[in-house]
């Protein structure tokens, strides 16, 4: 006897106890508090911050925790919130120069002025499990050098001053920079927007892409000029009061990649530039984001679009993985009206079908 | 022929910065006519050719169009759907890579049957009969409508192309190297097919080659290109039996050494 | 940390935000068919399962209104009730499954039985909104075609269908043309619901929010299903009556019963189903003299 599907209601309540329960685990264990979060998986808060575009440190542990390490379902937790907040206005424009730096490598120069810092890094550690991180075992703390004060000269600006790499360009005194979250997207974008779209776009997907274009997929030379880790100050223009006022400090990843270019029939000979920022700390988002920049300059550059990273549409239009899962995970919504509608169909081409032939051996039948 | 041209070319010049693509380059063609443009690769022709079907904005001169109603349109101050809809009724372009100018994923049959739904027809079995119709005038057996120009041959794939581009009766068509990537024995068929049609419909065509036999056998009068310039035009009898310009002495002294 | 991290503005989004997206809505209206860009929040709930009707629905709907929401036809599917669920918990709204009852309707996947009547908005929700998106990947290519009427390469479609299957084989989110001009997706739908968006006289409004459009077809206007003059449109039937009102004429689920293929045929709309049987009609399921209706 069928019996209608019925209590959808209930059966969401009960669903939403259980992930409750699981994501809580065993209750003999200490509960995660946002601190030890926020303190301890840092990277993790960053991505969520960065892949939100929302920075706090605090609401993004808040979304790790509650999204049981899911990122991308934190990053949709914060980007929901994010998205219900007021707009007041745009910061004036970050500057990197004046970076507080914590790290800073270029791999273009040997040394250079302010020197290399490598900072709190993967790089060069073996990749041996630790025995010692099993339990809590004391740190001692860092080293550390008092900041002499002085900003740390950009890469890009030791080329620039020899004319060897395009300049930053200059943009209109009106000029208001994008904002991909409060207008339509279309296509083709302003370079601005493009970036926004990168810069919260997903490390994976931008990862896969930057490398496919190391692989010969719409290669660009790259090398890395320069990346810096370390705290900007955030300041806003208050028209009451005539002067940017500082709203306070973030950290930020920035990479600059250097790229060569023979010239074409538009621009001469001269290194191009590649960009990439993300919040928090992030290296591989941040040079993923820097080629897959450069590579999505090629039609302003005169260069042949052979490649998916140098497509603007594709890339843009599936880089932004909450839009991706969600259209993904759809697909174990019901369709079952759908479906029955190629049910019906397929059933009826197979009859016809079978008509035929039926009736092609009638004939032979008859024939003989 | 009829007392007033069909197109009236004045000034029409291309640059790409100081680079010349074509310069100062003026004609008429006439009902009926088929004009060769000729030169090496890097002349101009096929700047020439896509500034003339407006698939290329020229950066000075003009091109007026006879409509079908008779007045001349200038085509460059067209608004974009003029022109489009001009290019899929009126015109043709057959390119020479017959992938850039066919659906390669859809069937034959409604490669040549797009322009008729595009222009509103909506009987499936006209279309289809019409379709059928133009297969067998480009000698493309009935029974391979439904296959796609993929499983087609070089050979095959362009005379689609051309049946794809004269089903509308367009009463010009461009035509850019029309039997470029072939071989020898698949050009000759192609042309004569090609000289059949354009006089069976009183066609008139621009053709691009490289190659005077092409010019030769298809044209009523040819116009030789060298860096971007015009360097002589007339009738291609009188042209390649008796040429003017060194350039052209020599081009045709290098085609009869073959 | 703000205490007053989840309070939210009546129906979730922010009065800028739906004044933004009305304004999409009233573009939309004006120019039936056309697909309008907006600038799509983020929601909370996942792209694909309903965001750019639940920003429509948000936008438009008012403490008066009364909403039903349904998916796949029925209001007691899972997302059908989250959706609700989210209205009630967001604007406090009366929400209700009788069609005749409603002032709004958000749905996925069908267009309810019964008649819509003046002053009722249906809100579809949309996953790929371009009609022309399996022809022409290319979004500035499409919205070209779009403005310039060039429309050919949709019936393209329809001629390889035909050419290769003897009939017309598309089944869902079957293109439709709008006031005769603009090729519209009617969301997919069962193409047995297009003849019910033809001189409607309710408002339809369709959301599609990952790919950031809103288009609409105003009351009492044309929408015509594209097909050809020998092949023309023809919607789905079926042999059999709901086993359990009984209706004829209507969209059916099909029911697996059992795995020896025995299987039953009911109505996909629930309350159009419910409604009949409150007013006494029978179908063979439930029929007293089961023998009989064996």
């Amino acid at each position: 006897m069928y019996v209608a599907v019925k209590g959808g209601e209930a059966a969401i309540t009960n669903a939403h106890a259980l992930l409750a329960d699981r994501r809580r685990g065993d209750r003999s264990l200490p509960a995660l508090t946002i601190e030890q979060i926020a303190e301890q998986l840092g990277l993790a808060v960053d991505r969520v911050m960065a892949e939100a575009s929302l920075y706090d440190r605090s609401l993004a542990a808040l979304a790790v925790r509650q999204s049981r390490g899911d990122l991308i379902e934190a990053i949709f937790l914060l980007r929901a919130y994010r998205t219900t907040l007021p707009r007041f206005g745009s910061s004036v424009p970050v500057d990197t120069a004046a970076m507080k730096v914590e790290r800073r490598v270029s791999a273009t120069y040997k040394d250079l002025p302010g020197g290399q810092l490598l900072g709190p890094t993967f790089d060069y550690t073996h990749r041996l499990l630790d025995p010692s991180l099993l339990t809590d075992e004391a740190i001692a703390d860092p080293a550390r050098k008092e900041a002499s004060g002085d900003e740390i000269m950009r890469v890009s600006d030791i080329l620039a001053h020899e004319g060897l790499i395009e300049p930053d360009g200059d943009l209109p005194d009106d000029h208001a920079a994008g904002d991909l979250t409060r207008e339509p997207l279309e296509f083709p974008m302003g370079r601005d927007l493009r970036l926004q779209a990168l810069a919260r776009g997903d490390e994976g997907f931008l990862l896969a892409l930057g490398y496919s274009t190391q692989r010969g997929y719409g290669r660009n030379h790259p090398f890395v000029g320069e990346i810096r880790i370390g705290e900007v100050e955030v300041e806003m223009d208050m028209p009451e009061l005539g002067f940017p006022v500082s709203l306070g400090r973030i950290q930020l990843t920035e990479c600059q990649m250097i790229n060569q270019f023979k010239g074409s029939s538009i621009a001469p000979p001269q290194f191009t530039r590649g960009y990439g920022l993300v919040f928090g700390q992030s290296e591989r988002k941040a040079m993923s984001m820097s080629l897959v920049d450069r590579a999505l300059r090629a039609e302003e550059l005169g260069e042949d679009i052979t490649a998916p990273a140098q497509d603007e549409e594709f890339v843009i239009s599936h880089s932004d993985n909450v839009q991706a899962t969600g259209f993904v995970e759809h697909l174990k919504l019901p369709h079952y009206v759908d479906f029955q509608a190629e049910l019906a169909m397929v059933r009826k081409m197979r009859a016809d079908i079978e008509a035929t032939r039926h009736a092609d051996t009638e004939m032979k039948d008859a024939a003989e | 022929m009829s007392e007033t041209p069909l197109l009236k070319v004045s000034g029409v010049s291309k640059f790409y910065g100081s680079r010349i693509g074509c310069q100062d380059v003026s004609f008429d063609l006439w009902p009926g006519e088929v004009l060769a443009i000729v030169g090496e690769s890097g002349s101009g022709k096929t700047t020439l050719l896509n500034c003339l079907s407006t698939r290329l904005m020229p950066s000075a001169g003009s091109v007026e169009y006879r409509m079908r109603d008779g007045n001349f349109r200038d085509l460059y101050h067209m608004s974009e759907a003029e022109r489009r809809f001009l290019m899929r009724t009126d015109w043709g372009f057959v390119h020479q890579n017959p992938a850039d100018g066919l659906r390669m994923t859809v069937s034959a049959g409604a490669n040549v049957g797009e322009r008729l739904m595009a222009v509103g027809d909506r009987h499936y079995g006209k279309i289809r009969e019409t379709a059928t119709d133009w297969l067998g005038r480009v000698e493309i057996s009935a029974d391979r409508i439904d296959d796609q120009p993929r499983a087609f041959s070089g050979g095959m794939r362009q005379r689609l192309q051309i049946a794809r581009n004269l089903v509308t009766g367009p009463r010009l068509v461009f035509m850019d190297e029309p039997t470029g990537g072939l071989d020898v024995s698949v050009q000759a068929r192609l042309l004569d097919l090609v000289r059949g049609l354009v006089n069976d419909l009183g066609l008139s065509a621009i053709v691009v080659t490289h190659d005077l036999a092409v010019a030769r056998l298809l044209s009523h009068r040819m116009m030789v290109m060298k860096d971007g310039h015009v360097i002589e035009q007339g009738l291609t009898d009188r042209v390649l039996d008796d040429p003017r310009e060194p350039y052209t002495q020599l081009l045709v002294s290098s085609i009869l050494q073959v | 940390m703000s205490a007053d991290l989840a309070t939210y503005n009546f129906a979730y989004l922010d009065e800028q935000t739906k004044r933004m997206i009305r304004r999409a809505i009233l573009k939309a209206i004006a120019i039936p068919g056309y697909q309008v860009p907006f600038a799509s929040r983020e929601m909370p709930m996942p792209y694909g399962w309903g965001t750019g009707g639940v920003q429509v629905t948000a936008a438009i709907i008012g403490p008066d209104d009364v909403l039903k929401v349904i998916d796949q036809g029925a209001d007691d599917t899972t997302n059908a009730v989250s959706i609700r669920a989210f209205f009630q918990k967001v604007a406090s709204v009366a929400v209700t499954t009788h069609t005749k009852d409603a002032t709004i309707i958000q749905t996925r996947h069908r267009i309810p039985e019964q008649k819509l009547t003046e002053g009722q908005v249906l809100v579809y929700q949309v996953p790929i909104p371009e009609p022309l998106r399996f022809l022409e990947p290319r979004e500035t290519e499409t919205r070209k075609m779009h403005a310039l009427e060039e429309y050919g390469l949709m019936h393209v479609k329809l001629y390889e269908d035909i050419a290769h299957n003897g009939r017309i084989s598309k089944t869902y989110a079957y293109p439709v043309k709008v006031d005769g001009r603009y090729v519209m997706d009617p969301s997919p739908t069962p193409k047995f619901d297009n003849p019910k968006m033809h001189m409607s006289d309710a408002l339809q409004l369709f959301g599609a929010g990952r790919e950031k459009r809103i288009y609409a077809v105003p009351p009492h206007t044309e929408v015509v299903s594209l097909d050809f003059e020998d092949h023309p449109f023809e919607i789905q039937t079926f042999e059999q009556d709901c086993a359990l009102c009984g209706a004829h004429g209507v969209y059916l689920d099909e029911v697996v019963l059992d795995d020896q293929g025995g299987r039953m045929f009911v109505c996909s709309d629930t309350d159009h189903c419910e409604d009949r049987r409150d007013h006494g009609h029978v179908g063979e399921m439930l029929a007293p003299n089961k023998e009989a209706a064996e």
